[in-house]
């Protein structure tokens, strides 16, 4: 616990990623199992324990301190767990024998209820110093917050033990804490666990942007970028799964793809909704707006389902009954995805088309040209490319289209977060809702924080205190007389605002000091971009 | 008996000893001033007469240059203020120097400690326990959260972090008077003999303490050293410049900071300390309150710092207490 306790100390005050990322290895390799698998729980919060609550320790405290001492140094520390560690009564006599080891605490707090929480927690704390008793309650409580993220603990797990970290992504999953086999694989001890038995997630292969690298498309090959939440889903003895980016389990979400694929299979595509209320053609795709009324639900109404209607676009193929595809070449993945096509329900699964394009020119116009609202542009994929975990240079491209573009006026201000905290840097702006000389009004049509240099931060800054007509709490209301240009993907009709419409992914394009209000884009010109 | 302390008033600006027009660490220009130590939020310069310690007013020489109206008092030698007050200075064991001082008439004595430790320091003396009928105290650490641990286990800390970061250096970050050669002194006593590097604003002063008769072994300036020279060093500096440009110099400084203030870990986080180092001159928690009972005043009257915590522990101890609500202390950075 004493050094588990070091390490929560170590990772707080250290600033520097690198710094993170060798404390956490050296401890990884130092520390004996099971402790050392139940620290990379915590750390990657996957330790609870529900009888032990904030309000157990509040509890223990207020038997053992002045309740206007507790609340004046709890006021001051600011952290109840840090406040608890310092003014817990060191036990007289000192105890005897070691401090409890992490494994030691998890069997205990365990098995323990709500009602024998405190005497064990109690008795745990008399056991522990001032950094042991905050690592301790940390734990307990399962409130780290030490700003650890879990890609950043499976990188430090992949140092501490020289495997690729990729293999360390895609044994991860499936195993739950101490992580043994985890352990036992990573010291050479024993062999992969075996992922072959539970519908697991496997990392994504992902693409740079392409910038100005030369292509040719003999050796590429060119297909759209849908644009839904990308999908793998997976199905092993009788078990489907559907999987996000991150590795986070949706099938609750998505209950008709995931019944639908009924062979064993690890398929990689884009979750799209049927377009049919966005007007699209018979198979078409809506537009992402129309797909996120069904992200983050637990459950799906029937309604919501046949309004709604989810399918899956096919990219790739991993894994084919029992052959594991991901190290042979595209060209060969493709031909077995095509294979399998017939195989499936054709109301929840279809193929991502190729793009036919002579060169690379040709291509940039079919690009161009494309303006259906699911696509967000093109891929450029390595012929023979593997299927490899993450971002490999020079074999997969994403080739964004142009955004489009439409001048604003700012209207209201508010003061960011972060660094910005102290900038106003969160814009409101707005479009004509018709002949600004014949009276037309702004409505908004949009809101971006980000597109700026420090230096136009700085006047944009200056250029709201000087310019405010009204405030309101945080926000503060302009003159309406500064025009951007925004940047955005695509605008979409929406209900929710009062113009009529939402755009998708708006940024600051430019400052157009030198452009009057008056004559900035209208509504109808925005109206006529949505898709 | 005049009862209930008429001739000592607490005012914004200082204590003041009414019948002998004098103050006690006054944050403005006054007549005649008695100061307890050399720190800048207790020792202003400009008053007509200042009474201090020897020690104090060769530090606020260096600070303020030489006044006239300089009245040495060494330890224990009451001195006669006029209209019957007598004022004795008494080893507080806060910074070299560094006086209580106990004021008497008409049959009451009166301690006002300014800042004060109970714990060891090589650099100073240590801290007379002397009865009083009213106890004058601050209270910069006054929160049961605040514990110093012995400096010797923060010290080794320090040395094992050298220790385990041969690339780089630790820069510590320590208050210039005081802090800084107790950190010194007392590396030199866990067994470091090797040099210590200084930032320019830490020279005079550790001269001063040579001078008073602190040895600190081998002290150099760390300006124009080369980089390389100075990995594996321990440098030290003024709090102020360990996220300062100044420190870009140095090979990837381990950045290390001396203060009682440390024992809070946001309070570590927020200043990008990377080791902190519980070493205080204050009094903590438990030096507070086991001073009040040793010392079992009548009354106790308690200064700049966390008055609340300290006043509510005398009201659990049946103690008569209460707060004043004196401007111009700063936490400073102890």
């Amino acid at each position: 616990m004493q050094r588990f306790a070091a390490l929560l100390d170590g990772l707080l005050l250290t600033p520097s990623r690198n710094g993170k990322l060798t404390q956490i290895a050296l401890y990884l390799g130092e520390t004996p199992d099971p402790d050392r698998g139940w620290a990379l729980a915590a750390l990657t919060g996957a330790v609870d324990f529900p009888a032990v609550k904030a309000g157990t320790v509040r509890g223990l405290m207020a038997d053992r301190v002045d309740p206007v001492l507790w609340a004046l140094s709890r006021d001051f520390v600011g952290d109840t767990a840090e406040t608890a560690s310092l003014l817990w009564p060191e036990p007289e006599p000192a105890p005897h024998g070691p401090a409890p080891t992490l494994g030691e605490i998890v069997t205990a707090l365990g098995s323990t209820t709500r009602a024998s929480a405190p005497a064990l927690l109690a008795s745990l704390l008399d056991r522990l110093d001032t950094a042991g008793r905050y690592a301790l309650i940390k734990f307990a409580t399962g409130a780290l917050r030490i700003g650890i993220s879990a890609r950043l603990a499976k990188v430090a797990f992949a140092q501490a033990f020289s495997v690729p970290v990729d293999e360390v992504e895609e044994y991860w999953h499936g195993q739950s804490p101490p992580y043994l086999p985890l352990f036992q694989w990573a010291t050479g001890a024993a062999p992969p666990p075996r992922t072959d038995l539970l519908p697991l997630f496997r990392p994504f292969m992902l693409a740079h942007p392409l910038e100005d690298e030369d292509i040719s498309l003999t050796d590429y090959v060119a297909e759209w970028k849908w644009d839904g939440i990308r999908v793998q889903i997976v199905h092993v003895h009788g078990e489907t799964r559907v999987y996000s980016r991150g590795g986070d389990e949706i099938s609750d979400s998505f209950p008709e793809v995931a019944s639908a694929l009924p062979f064993p299979a690890v398929l990689d595509g884009e979750l799209l909704v049927r377009g049919n209320q966005q007007g699209g053609e018979a198979g078409g795709a809506a537009s992402f707006n129309a797909l996120q009324q069904r992200l983050g639900r637990k459950t799906v109404s029937k309604a919501l389902l046949a309004e709604a209607p989810a399918f899956v676009r096919l990219y790739d193929v991993l894994i084919d009954g029992t052959d594991d595809l991901r190290e042979q070449p595209w060209t060969a993945r493709r031909a077995r995805l095509e294979a399998l096509i017939p195989r499936l329900d054709r109301e929840r699964f279809d193929l991502s088309e190729t793009i036919d394009a002579a060169d690379m020119a040709a291509l940039a116009e079919i690009r161009a040209g494309a303006r259906d609202a699911a696509i967000e542009g093109v891929m450029l994929k390595r012929r023979d490319s593997p299927y490899v975990a993450g971002r490999r240079t020079g074999l997969w491209y994403k080739w964004k289209r142009e955004p489009l573009l439409v001048d604003c006026v700012l209207m209201y201000a508010q003061r960011g977060s972060g660094k910005r905290s102290s900038f106003y840097s969160d814009f409101t702006f707005g479009c004509w809702d018709g002949d600004p000389d014949a009276g037309a009004e702004l409505l908004p049509v949009g809101k971006a924080y980000f597109g700026f240099t420090d230096e136009e931060f700085k006047w944009l800054d200056r250029h709201v205190r000087q310019n405010t007509v009204a405030k309101f709490g945080p926000v503060r209301e302009t003159d309406k007389t500064l025009v951007f240009e925004v940047a955005f993907d695509s605008v979409h009709a929406s209900k929710r605002h009062k113009s009529g419409l939402a755009m998708r992914f708006p940024r600051i394009n430019r400052i157009r000091q030198d452009k009057p209000a008056h004559e900035a884009d209208r509504l109808a010109t925005l109206r006529a971009m949505v898709t | 008996m005049t009862g209930c302390f008429t001739w000592i008033k607490a005012e914004p600006s200082g204590i003041r000893v009414v019948p002998a027009d004098t103050w006690i660490d006054p944050s403005r220009a006054v007549a005649r001033a008695l100061v307890t130590h050399g720190h800048a939020d207790h020792a202003r310069g400009g008053h007509g007469q200042t009474i201090a310690t020897p020690a104090t007013l060769a530090i606020m020489g260096v600070r303020y240059g030489v006044a006239d109206g300089a009245v040495p008092a060494g330890y224990r030698e009451p001195q006669a203020l006029g209209e019957g007050v007598t004022a004795t200075f008494l080893p507080a064991g806060h910074v070299l120097g560094s006086a209580q001082i106990l004021l008497e008439y008409a049959g009451e004595r009166v301690i006002v400690t300014g800042d004060y430790k109970r714990s060891p320091d090589p650099t100073c003396q240590p801290f007379a326990v002397t009865p009083c009928d009213l106890f004058i105290t601050e209270a910069t650490f006054g929160l049961p959260v605040f514990r110093h641990p012995p400096i010797a286990e923060e010290i080794a800390r320090l040395l094992g972090a050298r220790e385990a970061n041969p690339e780089r250096c630790v820069l510590v970050g320590a208050y210039a008077l005081g802090k800084a050669q107790r950190v010194i002194a007392e590396l030199r006593a866990a067994g470091w003999h090797g040099p210590i590097y200084l930032h320019g604003a830490m020279e005079t002063m550790c001269r001063l303490y040579e001078a008073q008769g602190v040895p600190l072994g081998d002290l150099r300036p760390v300006a124009g050293v080369p980089k390389a020279e100075l990995a594996g060093a321990i440098i030290i500096c003024p709090p102020s410049a360990l996220n300062d440009r100044w420190s870009r110099r140095l090979p990837d400084p381990l950045t290390a900071m001396a203060s009682g203030w440390m024992r809070v870990r946001q309070r570590a986080r927020q200043r990008g300390v990377e080791l902190p180092l519980v070493i205080s001159d204050h009094a903590d928690w438990d030096e507070l309150t086991t001073t009040i009972a040793e010392v079992n005043p009548a009354e106790t009257w308690i200064t700049h710092g966390r008055e609340e915590a300290l006043l509510r522990w005398c009201e659990l101890h049946q103690r008569r207490a209460r707060a004043l609500a004196l401007t111009g202390y700063e936490d400073e950075d102890d």
